[in-house]
């Protein structure tokens, strides 16, 4: 009786330290983020006053502007596009990369080096950088390849471009999970491969793959909710004035110019709700794909 | 034999060529900002003859000069500061966290980590304007506090955390509290200092974060003064973008401090990215 009684001081002791230590996390998520998610959902259904004050209950109103503005569809479908470009090309690119690093070739370590510098710098310089890269006049491009081609400014191109700086900027991060996710695979899977008279490719194809695609199906999640919620190189790349604006600007571009440059924050969190919303449609999805696709050992 | 090892040369020799083009193509952008950032504007935006390399002498005095202009001093004191609490308090925070959901049993704990992970399927944006919000009547705008503000706590770091003391063998802690440690020495004397490699992931996971963000900085500093060194280089290409040989070396600047930093701790980079494996 006495020795029970001893552990349930004990386990009382125990709950009080985990409750202590759990504090600081809790609270600041519940008024960091769980708040924010109830008064974003509140937010969506007023018209905003100045400075977030004086907010009048509008209904449904932000949702009928939001859904009936060409713009917000017209940006959806550039968000996608843009994560057509960048997460496909993002993870062959990697992989094939991955696989060839992992091979122990001399010198790796500096190719390693080289493809993850972009991952380390601000997007914003990056941003920059390409911008002056893509110039139409005085760009390298245009005067190395001799063309003249309005990389940013030509609707019907500039989403491609700006995909592409999307890509050169991710391929690093998804190269070293890959890179991690291959040194897990255990070595006699390649020697069983080898007994059976498979080589490189044929390898590559039936070993690599199937034993990769949990890593595989990690990157590719992240990576389409990332590129989903697309908004730094989309901002320093194309300007207000920007013709292609249009046809390249993302959802949370148009989140960012509403919400904050025009200062519509009712407008803005019926659009970014909207985002997100599709964003969990896409998850279910992508988790049901996990089950067909996706070999666990 | 003799063609098996043939093979295994050739596909070596392809292996090699494909990542030199690509590592070429990876560089070019950087090989470009630091040659326009050291011309003229004259020779940048010069198209027959066009130069790759600066023609008339490499021209240093552009870094100095844009040092000034841009107040990179103050975009560096910025962003240095919100790193640091930020790291500081991500660090502290999920460490204790981490800790208490890793080892410890109390009532509510499984509903309290849901939380945690429900906060990580959530999209960040969904966050900002109501946490603009709250740092606008604070007071905050312009400030590092303002700028800390959405880092104070991390989900993610919590979940890193968590799955960092998990791993670390049961007996340890029991020893320990034979010798009369209560719960709080334990975790600090000795399980705290073992989770130190989940600690750097987080560190430099955060860190990397924060030095990349830009909208929450250009939303809660947008004054040139208290901003960071990404949202001042979106304000100043504003302002200067036809001097390219400025707004590159403005670039160069931005990107040299993490660059070098990457360089020296590249193991530490490397595997925090690959284990934290997190949203960046």
């Amino acid at each position: 009786m006495k020795e029970k009684q001893k552990m349930s001081a004990a386990a009382k002791n125990e709950a009080m330290w985990g409750w202590a230590f759990i504090t600081p996390t809790m609270l600041g998520l519940i008024i960091l983020n769980f708040y924010p998610v109830i008064n974003t959902i509140y937010q969506s259904f007023c018209k905003t006053g100045d400075f977030g004050k004086g907010n009048k209950f509008v209904g449904l109103a932000n949702y009928q502007a939001v859904l009936s503005a060409s713009e917000t569809w017209g940006s959806l479908i550039n968000t996608v596009k843009y994560a057509i470009i960048e997460v496909p090309f993002g993870v062959v690119i990697a992989l094939v990369l991955a696989v060839f690093l992992n091979k122990k070739l001399a010198g790796t370590s500096i190719y390693r080096t080289i493809f993850f510098l972009p991952m380390v710098c601000a997007p914003a310089a990056v941003a920059m950088v390409w911008k002056w890269l893509y110039n139409q006049q005085f760009g390298l491009f245009n005067n190395i390849f001799h063309t003249n081609v309005a990389w940013i400014s030509d609707p019907k191109i500039a989403w491609i471009a700006v995909g592409v700086i999307g890509v050169w900027s991710i391929i690093g991060y998804n190269m070293v999970l890959f890179i991690s996710g291959l040194q897990e695979i255990p070595g006699d899977y390649y020697e069983a491969a080898e007994i059976d008279g498979a080589t490189g490719i044929r390898q590559f194809f039936d070993v690599t793959i199937p034993l990769l695609s949990p890593t595989t199906f990690f990157i590719v999640q992240t990576r389409v909710i990332g590129a989903l919620t697309i908004f730094d190189l989309m901002f320093m790349v194309m300007d207000k004035t920007n013709v292609a604006l249009k046809s390249v600007q993302s959802m949370v571009y148009l989140f960012y110019t509403y919400a904050f440059t025009n200062g519509n924050k009712g407008y803005g969190a019926a659009l970014v709700l909207v985002l997100v919303v599709f964003i969990m449609i896409v998850t279910v999805i992508m988790q049901k794909a996990e089950k067909k696709f996706v070999f666990y050992n | 034999m003799e063609s098996a090892r043939t093979r295994a040369l050739v596909s070596k020799i392809i292996m090699y060529v494909i990542l030199t083009i690509m590592a070429f193509i990876m560089l070019v952008p950087f090989a470009w900002m630091i040659l326009t950032a050291l011309k003229t504007n004259q020779e940048a935006i010069s198209v027959s003859p066009f130069y790759i390399f600066p023609a008339n002498g490499w021209h240093w005095e552009t870094f100095g000069k844009v040092w000034k202009s841009y107040n990179f001093i103050l975009l560096y004191k910025n962003t240095l500061l919100m790193i640091f609490f930020r790291v500081l308090c991500a660090c502290l925070t999920a460490t204790m966290a981490g800790y208490a959901f890793g080892r410890l049993r109390f009532p509510g704990k499984d509903f309290m980590f849901s939380l945690v992970l429900i906060q990580m399927m959530i999209p960040s944006q969904i966050f900002i304007i109501p946490q603009y919000l709250m740092v606008s009547k604070l007071n905050w705008l312009n400030t590092t506090a303002g700028l800390v503000f959405p880092g104070i706590v991390t989900a993610f770091g919590t979940y890193l955390l968590k799955t960092g003391y998990q791993g670390l063998p049961k007996d340890l802690e029991e020893a320990a509290g034979i010798d009369g440690c209560n719960i709080g020495q334990k975790f600090l004397l000795i399980m705290m200092p073992l989770t130190r490699s989940s600690m750097i992931s987080l560190g430099i996971f955060t860190a990397l974060f924060a030095f990349k963000d830009l909208m929450w900085p250009m939303i809660v500093c947008p004054s040139v003064e208290t901003t960071t060194l990404a949202a001042g280089l979106a304000k100043a290409q504003g302002q200067y973008s036809s001097d390219y040989p400025q707004m590159m070396a403005a670039a160069v600047l931005a990107v040299i401090p993490m660059i070098v930093i990457y360089i020296i701790f590249q193991k530490q980079f490397v595997e925090g990215i690959a284990t934290s494996g997190g949203k960046l």
